[in-house]
């Protein structure tokens, strides 16, 4: 069977998680071989992914564990609560 | 992100119950990260997220004794945010409508890519300029909540399906469609701008099928 360009979108997110059987894996692979608009598609996919997962992204504010663990610390070490 | 240690766990509520509750400092840092952003994906503000997630820290610690490990900590905890995060938006009124969506995960709904063959590379190298982070961030943040709570978790808090779906109280099936989609809508969005970050090879070998530059 040849699949489609829509049909490999479709799977691009499970096929960058290794979450598509071997059956349509080798289906996909084959596709891109000869597709580059499909290839290029699930490069810029998976470089979206890789972006945003790096930690230089998303940063939490300055100085938030700090706050939070001097507050941990009120609550750790009650003076005069039962 | 930390990678959760059952054994560390365990002990460490083991020993916080039992009187050294210093040592639970240790025990919700590694969780820190994934509460705030998940509140902050919630609550769209950070000081809001910030107090949120000293509220969270608290209740965990409150409730510690409740925990049972039939889930991971981190997954226990990170639903105690969820609770503190959607409490808040109801004591506001600003629960969003944009949750109406789930009913629609069954669909697979098509989607049209951003189809451009010259951007290969991940500009990583770039991220050190702030414009790239800054670019990455408002395109999460413009994505309806559904979807952005599950990239947050799966993709920048890198936590696996399960437990993005214990933590967000839907399905697996749910996590990876909403995912899909996600990264879809990010792909659509993002590919065409982040080409200028790429680092040049070819130039103007683009191929644009549904949008124009």
């Amino acid at each position: 069977m040849r699949i489609d360009c829509k049909h490999v979108w479709q799977y691009i997110s499970a096929y960058i998680d290794g979450e598509v059987d071997a059956e349509l894996r080798a289906e996909i692979d084959r596709h891109l071989e000869t597709c580059e608009i499909c290839s290029a598609v699930l490069d810029s996919t998976r470089n979206v992914v890789v972006l945003v997962a790096d930690e230089r992204v998303f940063e939490l504010p300055t100085g938030f564990s700090q706050r939070l663990h001097a507050r941990l610390d009120q609550e750790l070490e009650p003076t005069g609560s039962s | 992100m930390t990678a959760p240690n059952p054994e560390f766990e365990a002990e460490t509520i083991r020993r916080i119950l039992a009187g050294e509750r210093h040592l639970f400092h240790d025990l919700i840092r590694p969780c820190e990260r994934p509460i705030y952003f998940l509140l902050m994906s919630l609550l769209h503000n950070e000081a809001e997220a910030e107090d949120a997630a000293q509220d969270t820290a608290i209740k965990v610690y409150l409730n510690l004794k409740n925990f049972r490990g039939d889930s991971q900590f981190r997954t226990w905890v990170l639903s105690i945010a969820r609770n503190e995060g959607l409490g808040r938006l109801r004591k506001a009124g600003t629960r969003r409508e944009d949750s109406l969506e789930a009913d629609t995960d069954e669909q697979t709904g098509d989607y049209t890519p951003a189809i451009l063959t010259s951007w290969r590379e991940v500009p990583l190298e770039a991220l050190e300029r702030e414009e790239l982070g800054a670019l990455l961030r408002k395109a999460i943040d413009g994505l309806p909540e559904i979807y952005r709570n599950v990239v947050l978790l799966r993709d920048i808090e890198e936590m696996d399906v399960r437990e993005t779906a214990l933590a967000l109280g839907i399905t697996e099936g749910a996590v990876k469609v909403r995912l899909h989609r996600a990264r879809a809508l990010l792909q659509r969005d993002l590919a065409p701008r982040l080409e200028g970050f790429a680092p040049q090879k070819t130039a103007g070998k683009g191929l644009f099928g549904w949008f124009k530059r």
